[in-house]
């Protein structure tokens, strides 16, 4: 499917069975598969979540929220059944790396889930994945199969007494749904409205009992730190900030690719090394650090180092690994409105400032974009983002606020470059089938 | 109302995934979905019932999500992804052409009910852009030529 990439300055880890076949059990475990969960076995839930701890693993679905922490979360005297639940509804836009893991690599998150699984005693876990990817789920089926044959899954884990049951569900579209509570809803086939928080789900998570819920590249990082180590791990990245992990690159690069790099590594040299600079030799406009929901960084932004806490100093966040690239020919304002078709399409409509707030910077967007905007929709669009933001139910709120904030505030001359009128003047093609939207 | 023999499988090993019923909802509606083109009243009635849920339920449910329909659709259904990083890579184009090589706009289909077309949002193939997925086949790194020569393949198949 997809084409693999590859660049000396790439330290494989997650992505070290990629293009290997490891989707084969007998592949997988030639390639030292299972021998993490073994090695997991005997270890008592505090090593493992001490492990991880100091691997300075963070998730790689978004937020970044340290695991090992997470991981403590769940109470350990609770009577209840306990699950783990793994993230592969990949809906954010930039993004396309779990489906390589998927892929290439089913095994390794059946073997994170089991680590999870370990770690908080709980006796089983699910793999959900989103609806579109129905040949991964067919790979996560075969793959689940042949672990139960080889006794990896079960009633008696490799022999150990312990339990533990792993099993794949699939989505049917929708954004919100990547969400962790939204997840859980849709997992117990319901609409993918979110819950309120607290309680959050380490407590009260799927079918009310504690949950862990974790991305799939996070839970596929996990056998490796258990295996390798986690000093080694950490030592890939910067303090607090451990590991690898695979970056996205997208739209105007020269070679984009999914990229497993350290974190901290230069942004700068992301795009123009890694992947090999912008086509026709055209300078950067912008540059959208970590999948559509990030707020976007100027030319003179990028000078940064790929951690959670660099992107944050810059006033962004690394958020899900997805870099796309944005070169000076492009227009912000179309940018700002591709978005937000986005997010107003996406909005579960739950909650009124995020169905409104979508919907309305949508219109404005549109109208706006095909000359019919005036000088104060500028102000509007910024103040009815920032109306949004910390307002909603769900951080899908946010996610729509944040890259339109930044687009009208880093970019307002764009936004003035439309007014009287004026058609896109850096897209005047684009802008004429805009036209019927026009409402004055 | 029958499905397939696969689908009866599936269904059955899955009731066991979950300590509730209603967990199977979702995916046993896509795959009902794809055995019968759309969810037609039938199919809604008989799933419903299965999982003792109430057909508003189900309905419900079937609202919420992007890939579920209870109208019937082309026997290929070609989805143009269109966004940022697929436009970025000339998505918009591509969409058009698109329209004007079937005559159709968004979610319309053919009259011989053999094509319908969409516009999707991120389907996971940014650093392949722009990419669709005609059913569940990604196609990726297009251009207005491998679109044309893609959609001739399904052509002879259709
Ligand atoms: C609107 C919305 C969409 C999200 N989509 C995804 C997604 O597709 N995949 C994912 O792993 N996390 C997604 N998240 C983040 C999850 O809520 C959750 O934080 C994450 O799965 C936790 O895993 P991690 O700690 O390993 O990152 C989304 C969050 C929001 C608010
Ligand atoms: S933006 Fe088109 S596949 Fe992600």
């Amino acid at each position: 499917m997809a084409d693999l990439v590859s660049h000396p300055d790439e330290i494989k880890v997650v992505s070290k069975r990629f293009g290997q076949g490891a989707a084969d059990i007998d592949r997988y475990l030639a390639l030292d598969g299972y021998k993490a969960a073994q090695k997991a076995l005997p270890m008592t839930p505090d090593a493992i979540i001490n492990e991880v701890k100091t691997s300075g693993l963070r998730g790689r679905g978004g937020a970044g929220f340290p695991t090992g922490m997470k991981w403590s979360f769940v109470p350990k005297d609770s009577p209840k059944q306990k699950y783990i639940l793994c993230n592969g509804d990949e809906s954010e836009p930039g993004t396309c790396k779990d489906r390589l893991i998927l892929e290439h690599d089913p095994h390794s998150v059946i073997e994170g889930v089991m680590i999870a699984g370990l770690a908080v005693n709980a006796e089983s876990g699910y793999i959900y994945i989103r609806g579109e990817y129905r040949y991964l789920s067919i790979i996560m089926q075969k793959a689940i199969k042949d672990a139960y044959a080889r006794g990896f899954l079960g009633k008696n884990i490799f022999g150990s007494g312990k339990k533990f049951d792993v099993y794949w569900h699939g989505g049917a579209g929708a954004y919100e749904v990547g969400e962790e509570s939204a997840l859980m809803e849709s997992l117990e086939g319901k609409r993918g409205i979110p819950r309120i928080k607290p309680p959050f789900p380490a407590v009260v998570g799927l079918w009310g009992s504690p949950t862990v819920i974790n991305n799939v590249e996070t839970l596929a990082s996990a056998p490796h730190i258990i295996l390798d180590g986690a000093q080694k791990f950490a030592d890939y990245g910067t303090p607090k900030n451990g590991g690898v992990r695979l970056f996205c690159l997208s739209g105007h690069v020269n070679k984009p690719g999914v990229y497993e790099l350290p974190l901290g590594y230069s942004l700068k040299k992301m795009i123009y090394e890694v992947g090999g600079g912008i086509p026709g030799g055209k300078k950067i406009k912008a540059v959208v650090p970590g999948g559509s929901s990030t707020p976007v960084l100027t030319a003179d932004e990028i000078d940064i180092a790929m951690d959670f806490d660099g992107v944050a100093k810059a006033g962004s966040m690394l958020g899900s690994g997805g870099v796309v690239v944005i070169d000076e020919s492009t227009c912000m304002v179309r940018f700002a409105q591709y978005i937000m078709k986005f997010y107003q399409h996406e909005s579960c409509g739950w909650c009124i400032p995020c169905r409104e707030g979508t919907d309305w910077l949508k219109k404005t967007l549109d109208r706006f974009h095909a000359g019919g905007g005036v000088k104060k929709d500028i102000n509007n669009i910024q103040y009815l983002a920032e109306n949004m933001m910390g307002r909603t139910f769900c951080p899908l709120g946010d996610a729509a606020a944040m890259p339109t904030i930044s687009i009208v505030t880093k970019f307002r001359k764009e936004f003035e470059d439309h007014l009287e009128g004026r058609p896109c003047p850096y897209d005047p093609v684009g802008s004429v089938r805009l036209l019927p939207v026009l409402s004055h | 109302m029958t499905f397939s023999p696969e689908f009866e499988q599936r269904f059955t090993e899955m009731l066991t995934h979950y300590p509730s019923k209603r967990s199977v909802l979702v995916p046993t509606l896509l795959y009902a979905q794809d055995e019968v083109g759309y969810l037609s009243d039938e199919a809604i009635t008989e799933i419903a019932q299965r999982l003792q849920l109430t057909e508003l339920d189900v309905r419900n449910v079937i609202s919420y999500y992007s890939m579920l329909t209870t109208k019937p659709r082309g026997k290929y259904n070609v989805q143009v992804c269109t966004n940022i990083a697929c436009i970025l890579r000339g998505a918009d184009d591509l969409w058009e052409h698109c329209q004007k090589k079937f005559g159709l706009r968004h979610k319309q289909t053919t009259p011989d009910g053999q094509f319908s077309i969409e516009e999707v949002e991120c389907i996971g193939a940014c650093s392949w852009a722009p990419a669709m997925q005609v059913n569940y086949d990604f196609h990726e790194n297009l251009t207005k030529d491998k679109f044309d020569t893609i959609l001739d393949g399904y052509k002879k198949k259709a």
